[in-house]
């Protein structure tokens, strides 16, 4: 009876039930990355550089590694950390490449890929209102993943002209009493840009002045050309400060897989192990087989796939840069986020009418925050002859709407 | 330099300007280093691979298992180089194992590839014994597969 006179005292909804979605998610906008796809999906012979994700294939080898877990059986749930095997391999691996010492059996947690790695640290250290530094532009998820847990995004902007690399002396200036954290992505997600040791060690520097952590997304570490990747616990002091969160679906070319790793004291992966273990319980096993088998074998490959990037990386800058699309020197990830303000549109016009036009997706540098307005990430992650393709077509483009 | 080789192997219409941008060394350095290649004979040749099946042309390949008593002073080398000047003989190694020389041939018909074998091959002096072995399919050459690419399982636009 009660639910009736509810029903009909809500006239919100159009099938007459009041709506049952939560404020929080109600408010929320959608990915900006949304729009654009349903809208590519829809067209045909489309060049696509609004791809985030490796071209290559998973190297045989692992996916072979899979394959065999299957047909032995290794279909039971594994420990909620993740395999034992698979984070002494870990362990092994970040001591090696990156210089840090981290305890497998303590301070490694496997997850379902980045994501959730991301998403388990905001609900792990924040209570509701405090802040999370982040830069803008930023990859898609970082605000979604900080409001969804009760916290609050504060954005950075990068500049152009610090080769989108944050700075420690924007970031100061927003540090407040709510202040948690400071979340850093580096080789980044759009922008391809790279942080170099001595901004990292003024970062660090300011994490101890105010007590903050440091949460540090180095998915695309490996992913870097003609200069080293410094990992953030690797700073002098900095290990009890940051959760560092990394994963395969890049370096080994595994999106598919879902598997990732946060690395971190053991203070942090306790209690985000507990949030693990009821929301996901542990990564799927065959991943983390896969994942085992990349660690142990799959060196040569990264290198072939990163020295394959790097050339296609030095084709698309020197085409974006002759076709009148200035774009600063990426030297990270597999992206270019060149300048589009000469062309006098806005970066999702840029995009709409290059689709519809030209037939090349790009996706518009506003879908990842207000600071991204005025570029296009374009991602060489395919055929240097669809890179050759593309540009030729977006340099037709160019010409055309030159004013 | 390594690199400016790697590229050309896998595409030989690779042009000086577009190896100098993919690896990062001028134009005029790429060419001057193939220039010195093709002249030291580093580059042996351009080549095309073409898969002749899907033209419906009709090849006989066979690999060969020569074992061979090798001579004193010249071991192997005079008797290879002795099969190896055929035109039939498409590639030829000396290798270890059961036998001595592997050799691929290549013919019009299985007559041809058979009367190399019976007349010319086997009868050679020093070669002991030949098994020969038909090639059914070929899936895999020089580092190409041989079937349609993969079509794109990717996402239009992805995060």
């Amino acid at each position: 009876m009660l639910e009736t006179q509810h029903i009909a005292a809500n006239p919100e909804t159009s099938s007459g039930q009041r709506n049952f979605i939560s404020q929080k998610v109600n408010d929320f906008p959608p990915s900006g990355i949304r729009k654009f796809f349903d809208l590519t999906a829809s067209m045909k012979e489309v060049i696509s550089l609004g791809i985030g994700e490796p071209d290559f294939v998973t190297p045989w080898h692992i996916r072979e590694a899979a394959t065999y877990s299957l047909e032995k059986g290794y279909t039971m749930y594994t420990s909620n950390s993740g395999l034992l095997e698979l984070r002494q391999e870990l362990a092994r691996y970040l001591e090696l490449h990156y210089g840090v010492s981290y305890n497998p059996e303590s301070e490694i947690l496997i997850t379902v890929g980045t994501s959730e790695g991301l998403d388990l640290t905001m609900r792990a250290i924040l209570n509701p209102g405090e802040e999370i530094i982040i830069p803008d532009p930023h990859y898609v998820a970082y605000p979604a993943d900080i409001i969804l847990a009760g916290g609050v995004p504060i954005f950075v902007p990068v500049s152009e002209e610090n080769n989108f690399a944050i700075k420690a002396s924007d970031i100061e200036p927003r540090i407040t009493k709510q202040t948690k954290a400071i979340l850093i992505g580096y080789p980044a997600n759009p922008t391809g840009a790279v942080i170099f040791k001595s901004e990292l060690n003024n970062i660090a520097r300011l994490a101890e002045k105010y007590d903050l952590l440091v949460i540090s997304d180095e998915i695309y570490a490996r992913l870097i050309y003609s200069v080293e990747h410094t990992c953030f616990s690797s700073l002098l002091g900095m290990k009890e400060r940051t959760i560092l969160i990394g994963g395969f679906s890049k370096s080994y070319a595994m999106t598919g897989w879902r598997i990732g790793y946060v690395a971190a004291s053991r203070q942090f992966i306790q209690p985000m192990t507990k949030i693990h273990q009821y929301t996901m319980l542990c990564c799927p096993t065959m991943a983390q087989m896969a994942a085992i088998e990349a660690l142990k074998r799959g060196e040569s490959e990264v290198e072939r796939m990163v020295q394959e990037y790097d050339r296609r990386r030095r084709v698309m800058l020197k085409r974006l840069n002759e076709i009148g699309l200035p774009c600063f020197e990426s030297k990270g990830a597999f992206y270019a986020f060149p300048s589009i303000k000469t062309t006098g549109m806005t970066s999702e016009e840029f995009a709409e009418r290059l689709l519809k036009e030209e037939k090349v997706a790009v996706v518009p540098g506003s879908a990842f925050g207000q600071c991204g307005e005025g570029f296009v990430r374009c991602c060489y992650a395919t055929s240097l002859a669809n890179i050759e393709e593309a540009l030729e077509r977006m340099g037709r483009f160019v010409r055309r709407k030159a004013p | 330099m390594e690199q400016v080789f790697e590229i050309l192997e896998q595409n030989a219409k690779a042009s000086p300007e577009q190896i100098s941008t993919m690896v990062g060394i001028p134009a005029s350095e790429v060419e001057k280093i193939i220039k010195q290649a093709e002249k030291d004979g580093t580059i042996v040749k351009y080549k095309t691979t073409i898969n002749w099946a899907k033209l419906g042309k009709e090849e006989v390949w066979a690999l060969i298992e020569v074992k061979i008593a090798p001579q004193r002073d010249l071991g192997f080398d005079a008797i290879a180089e002795r099969i190896y000047q055929f035109p039939q003989v498409y590639s030829a190694y000396l290798v270890s194992g059961t036998y001595d020389l592997a050799v691929l041939v290549k013919g019009r018909n299985m007559r041809e590839i058979s009367s190399f074998v019976t007349e010319k091959l086997a009868p050679l002096e020093r070669v002991q014994s030949t098994v020969t072995h038909f090639l059914l399919k070929r899936y895999k050459e020089n580092g190409e597969i041989f079937q349609p690419s993969l079509e794109n399982k990717r996402l239009a636009i992805t995060p």
